[in-house]
């Protein structure tokens, strides 16, 4: 299935991984042959703290920034980011979601509560995938780091991209000596 | 070779100059400008540098231009500020070679002290600015910019903002052009500024000027779009992008030139539509421009002078629409020390022993962050040292006992050197602590003059940071090992009980290069005494029974957690331990 136009975006904590995936999804929509602008945060806000990619498609694209209620997909990399970016979600949009806690310093300190019940709360307004994205890549590619290519194996997969596609895309991206491992995760979260 | 590919807007400025034969780059890391600098390094037929801060950068630039080649140098919007000598007069003397100034300005400050406005700069300097709005832009207007630079005998700056600089978009690449060295004459009426020949050459910048806005028309990428005539908007950058969004049917005047601002063709737009709207991030630069003139607008009556303007902001203001807002509750998350960094148990000891810091910009900024919260001022590159200095000065030794400047190896070597010496010179009872972690870590892992590196991977001469200080007239250093607490405190405690300026040197590299991590450590028998807790490291949890846990895949192996606990309980898993 070919796609046309798409907003994702993708939410995570700093150095999980968040502009590699965005720049598989920018290359899979060259691969399409539309028109897509990514946006990416660097410096400070990568060092652990929430940081947002955004990714959007079209066959011509003016802002590189999704609005609020926007967002197709929104891919969370850890679930307490899943909740801070809800509205970005367009009526009808997706939720995908790594249930993976790791813990913000007021909560660390005491400051804060994580909540408990994050991807319950989720699925009381939107659709919701919700996966154990890190015990995954664990198990598929044998390395943590591998959430981010599970995650958007879960999300290529949700888009309707075909798997070689989807291979295509990310061995452009990622060093040849790693691409065994990244395509283990990206089948791994693809045929979830 | 023509290619299209989607391009990072920093890279799409390094492959502009590249193309348009520049031959110098120089620059200081700064976040949204640094990836310009990594990228145009990667182009063999460019010599590419990074220089201890804007102003060495700005005038290695400077002087190749004046030898006659194509020059760039780049920097964030707060080094334009340490860059501002050279830079308003250059606008004097003009070059040979094309020179090309990129100030990136970061508007929401995702990784800077303030949100100045760059455009301001062009103003009073009198330097043309063009500003581009996506990556195929950049390059285009790069390559423009050289062009005018030669034309008009001036230096030309290209303005970004973050969502340009850090957006990726489509890019054609073309060929370089290679061109030769223009001849370098000597002419001290041009080249030598003291009252006499400067006095001439204001003439000439007034000149050119004039000349400039009069083939504002010529230069053709101000660009004015007729749609419904109810509505006229005018932009630049980014916010171009956001506009045709948010308002596909309206005129749009795009100004590629920000500055000078053509009036002639505002006043023609502003004749066409009935209401007209200036939409700009941060400073009303071109609204005031416009009343000025004597042009009716509307522009920041209705959008702030902070923060980043979006298309849904803009349908807010203009039609009322509302932004959706969160409903969900997520605690914040702000950015911390990483696992491992070695900054962190030396703020848990200027914590620990209630002092006074001032402390400068870096990651290190981060220790004044909960719970460490061992930080009390923080200013600009450089400042920790003046301000402990001043400090001293008004309130005294009793006070300066309690009062450190802390400071890591690249802003030292960029601006804390100077600072220094002024506190050794007028006779300062200081403690100065330099973190070194053998980077420039914030901004993604630069080189400086103290690593043994350059930008094109070469290797240099090592500035010695003991040596350094010691010629400034710092006599009293202690060098410590910044994973060693005890040793730590004990460093410390000595440097602010001596007079004069004493300086303390904590040495380990960043976490983040990969050099220092070890195996994990792990807690067993917790006594629940919440000691691990006060660093704030974020591979450290606190669980529901009140015990803590190591999280494994983010514990870097430093051991400053178990060197905390008193009751042993931190420890490297046997299993682990055999293997190492």
């Amino acid at each position: 299935m070919k796609i046309k136009e798409v907003n994702i975006l993708i939410v995570g904590v700093g150095g999980q991984g968040t502009l590699l995936a965005s720049r598989i999804i920018g290359k899979l929509a060259g691969l399409y042959g539309l028109d897509v602008k990514l946006s990416e945060v660097h410096g400070m806000a990568q060092r652990g703290g929430s940081v947002v990619t955004h990714a959007k498609i079209a066959e011509r694209v003016y802002s590189p920034v999704i609005g609020e209620g926007c967002a197709d997909f929104i891919v969370a990399f850890e679930k307490l980011e899943a909740l801070r970016y809800t509205q970005y979600l367009r009526d009808g949009g997706t939720i995908i979601v790594n249930t993976q806690e790791i813990l913000p310093m007021p909560v660390i300190t005491g400051a804060a509560e994580y909540p408990s019940d994050a991807v319950k709360t989720l699925k009381r307004s939107y659709a919701v995938i919700s996966t154990d994205a890190l015990a995954i890549a664990l198990k598929s590619a044998g390395n943590a780091k591998a959430v981010n290519i599970v995650m958007l194996g879960i999300l290529f997969s949700k888009m309707g991209v075909t798997l070689s596609d989807a291979e295509t895309a990310l061995a452009a991206c990622v060093k040849p000596e790693f691409l065994e491992i990244n395509k283990a995760a990206l089948k791994a979260g693809y045929t979830l | 070779m023509v290619k299209r590919q989607l391009m990072l807007g920093n890279a799409a400025i390094a492959r502009g100059a590249y193309e348009a034969g520049v031959r110098v780059v120089s620059a200081y890391p700064g976040t949204p400008s640094t990836e310009i600098s990594e990228v145009i390094a990667t182009y063999k037929e460019v010599y590419a540098e990074w220089a201890p801060n804007e102003k060495a950068a700005f005038e290695s630039a400077v002087g190749a231009a004046y030898a006659g080649a194509r020059a760039m140098v780049c920097m964030k919007h707060v080094g334009v500020n340490v860059a501002a000598d050279p830079m308003f007069t250059v606008a004097y003397t003009g070059i040979n070679g094309g020179l090309v100034i990129v100030a990136a300005d970061d508007p929401g400050m995702y990784s800077s002290q303030n949100e100045q406005d760059s455009r301001f700069y062009a103003r009073s300097a009198h330097i043309p600015m063009l500003e581009p709005s996506d990556s195929g832009e950049c390059k285009e207007f790069t390559k423009l910019a050289f062009e005018l630079s030669e034309r008009y005998d001036t230096p030309v700056f290209v303005r970004t903002t973050t969502r340009v600089a850090h957006s990726q978009s489509y890019v054609t690449a073309e060929e370089r052009k290679e061109l030769p060295l223009k001849p370098y004459v000597k002419n001290v009426k041009k080249y030598t500024m003291m009252p006499s020949s400067a006095v001439l050459r204001h003439i000439e910048v007034e000149k050119r000027e004039n000349k400039f806005k009069a083939d504002l028309a010529e230069i053709g990428v101000n660009t004015i779009e007729i749609n419904d005539k109810s509505l006229g908007i005018i932009c630049s950058g980014v916010v171009y992008q956001y506009v045709k969004e948010a308002c596909p049917s309206a005129s749009v005047l795009k100004l590629g030139v920000v500055y000078p601002v053509d009036t002639e063709l505002v006043r023609r737009f502003a004749a066409e539509v009935k209401r007209l709207v200036v939409i700009e991030e941060l400073e009303p630069f071109i609204e005031d421009t416009l009343k000025a003139a004597g042009v009716k607008c509307e522009g920041k009556n209705l959008f702030s002078l902070q923060g980043e303007i979006s298309a849904a902001l803009i349908k807010n203001k203009l039609y009322g629409e509302k932004i959706k807002t969160n409903t969900d509750y997520a605690p914040p998350r702000p950015p911390v020390l990483c696992a491992g960094c070695p900054h962190r148990g030396v703020f848990y000891i200027l914590s620990k022993l209630k002092l006074t810091v001032s402390a400068d910009i870096g990651c290190y900024t981060l220790g004044a962050q909960a719970p460490l919260s061992a930080v009390d001022t923080v200013l600009c590159m450089g400042a920790s040292i003046g301000i402990a200095h001043g400090f001293e000065k008004a309130a005294g030794r009793a006070q300066s006992n309690k009062t450190v400047a802390v400071i890591g190896d690249s802003t030292f070597i960029h601006s804390g050197i100077t600072g220094l010496i002024n506190a050794v010179y007028n006779g300062s009872n200081i403690t100065l602590l330099i973190l070194d972690n053998s980077t420039t870590g914030m901004t993604g892992h630069q080189e400086h003059p103290a690593t043994g590196k350059t930008l094109k991977g070469t290797s240099a001469k090592i500035l010695d940071l003991e040596a350094m200080v010691k010629a400034c007239g710092a006599e009293s250093v202690r060098i410590v090992d910044a994973y060693d607490l005890p040793a730590v405190e004990k460093a410390v405690k000595g440097a602010i009980d001596e007079d004069g300026v004493s300086v303390v040197i904590a040495k380990r590299p960043c976490a983040l290069l990969g050099k220092t991590r070890g195996v994990p450590y792990a807690i067993s028998e917790c006594k629940r005494c919440g000691m691990c807790g006060k660093i704030g490291c974020p591979a450290i949890r606190k669980n529901a029974d009140g015990t803590m846990t190591i999280v494994a895949e983010q514990c870097a192996g430093c051991g400053v957690c178990a060197g905390l606990c008193k009751f042993g309980c931190i420890k490297k898993p046997e299993k682990n331990l055999k293997k190492t």
